[in-house]
């Protein structure tokens, strides 16, 4: 299969790239790690007429802690999440969630910029940043303006990003030492999409959860903060009752399509599955 | 369409050649340079058999445009073999461990590995399975596979080579 013919742009800089991406208008696309724009153009079912690649642009490939934040640029590869030694200490939850996408060959060219930039349902990282409160920083030929994952999503390949914008980097405030942590995901086989996925942080004082975050992944047009669910949880011990009653309330959130992948109301159902041992590992893994 | 000139080393030849910007590098591979080796097997990014080794990583070369190769050092199943022409440690591997059956999957399989054994000379049977998920065999079920890789690692690390218990 071979793609409509395209002109193909290597831009060095940021604002040359967003500039060519603002000057070319509807009929360009950025290209990042390309593994699902490519499949795309070779189907025809996308046929940009320009690529605008961001390999060259060098910022944006770097993973750094800026105060309270750990910084990642969007050109970072998963690859490169996964071998990350201060992601692992920081946030250890990145690198469990990147080694569940797609299969190693994909890994060493996806990006974390476009898994989350995409604003397809079914990438993963759109909920565990909405799940860690991260903050997307879009730029333009206007400048930078930075917004919170919570809010960027507008639904299935709709997001925040206006044209000639890019996600040129992501800010994730590093959750507290001692907090617990994890990503599940229920796929049919290696390099599938999630038939429902789920990413909880938590942290224990004394026995008592004093803080709980939860992104669901592919169960709706668009990623799912539950903030519901997690404030139900936040107080208790955790004990059986009140698992249950966060269980409940994530899954009345969910939306998911019946598909290939299952029937909507079993999505749903594996969703608070997901959602129960995700929470099971992080109570596991949190200091008490 | 503005055809892009790209310089590229190939099994550390170094090569100049014009594309147009729609030539995946699978097609540049094997239409203009003559190696086919590499093999189009689902042309949808899920088989692996078009998988070479780019830079260190491995690389869907159906999935990828050559353009984007520009710069870029290359390897293919062509190139693996020691400069003696003797099997390399892998195809060894490959051949003594029954590691194919139709063959159609092996370049790909061979190229991942060499990454694999690059990044985790000392595998386990876990971390062989994992790193080796983005290659799909229809013939042999992978019991044989992950022996050729064993073989290979204890080869290249001079220990003893142990057949895993099927």
């Amino acid at each position: 299969m071979i793609p409509g013919t395209f002109e193909y742009h290597r831009p060095t800089t940021v604002e040359s790239a967003v500039a060519l991406l603002m000057q070319l208008g509807e009929d360009a696309r950025p290209l990042a790690g390309g593994h699902s724009l490519i499949p795309l153009m070779k189907t025809r079912l996308a046929a940009p007429e320009h690529l605008v690649d961001l390999a060259a642009i060098e910022g944006l490939r770097r993973i750094e802690v800026v105060g309270d934040d750990v910084i990642i640029g969007a050109m970072t590869t998963q690859h490169s999440v996964i071998a990350s030694a201060l992601l692992a200490e920081l946030v250890p939850i990145l690198r469990e969630t990147a080694l569940v996408i797609a299969d190693p060959q994909i890994r060493y060219k996806g990006t974390i910029g476009g898994n989350c930039a995409n604003g397809d349902p079914g990438n993963d990282m759109p909920a565990l940043m909405q799940c860690l409160g991260a903050s997307y920083q879009l730029t333009g030929t206007g400048g930078s303006r930075q917004v919170p994952a919570r809010d960027f999503y507008l639904g299935a390949y709709e997001t925040a990003l206006e044209p000639g914008e890019i996600v040129t980097e992501i800010r994730i405030p590093v959750p507290p030492a001692g907090h617990g942590y994890g990503y599940e995901k229920l796929k049919r086989k290696v390099g599938d999409y999630a038939t429902a996925a789920a990413a909880v942080v938590i942290t224990m004082a004394g026995g008592t959860c004093i803080s709980a975050s939860i992104g669901l992944t592919n169960v709706s047009e668009t990623p799912l903060w539950a903030s519901d669910s997690a404030g139900i949880l936040v107080g208790s011990t955790l004990d059986a009752a009140t698992v249950n009653a966060a269980v409940a309330a994530a899954e009345a959130i969910t939306n998911p399509a019946s598909d290939m992948r299952g029937p909507s109301e079993y999505r749903t159902k594996m969703a608070g599955i997901m959602l129960r041992r995700a929470l099971d590992r992080a109570r596991a893994r949190a200091t008490v | 369409m503005t055809k892009s000139h790209i310089k590229v080393t190939i099994n550390g030849k170094a090569v100049e050649a014009l594309v147009a910007p729609r030539t995946l590098l699978i097609h540049f591979l094997r239409e203009q340079q003559n190696l086919t080796g590499a093999h189009i097997g689902c042309d949808t990014g899920h088989c692996g058999a078009c998988t070479v080794d780019m830079d260190d990583m491995s690389v869907k070369s159906c999935m990828t445009f050559a353009v984007q190769a520009d710069g870029a050092s290359i390897t293919t199943i062509e190139g693996v073999a020691n400069a003696d022409g003797t099997l390399s440690a892998l195809q060894e591997g490959f051949r003594m461990m029954h590691g194919l059956q139709c063959g159609y999957c092996t370049p790909g399989m061979i190229l991942r590995a060499h990454r694999l054994l690059q990044e985790t000379p000392n595998p386990t049977e876990e971390e062989i399975r994992y790193g080796i998920a983005g290659n799909l065999c229809r013939c042999t079920g992978y019991v044989n596979i992950v022996k050729a890789i064993q073989y290979a690692a204890a080869k290249i690390n001079g220990t003893p080579f142990q057949e895993a218990a099927e």
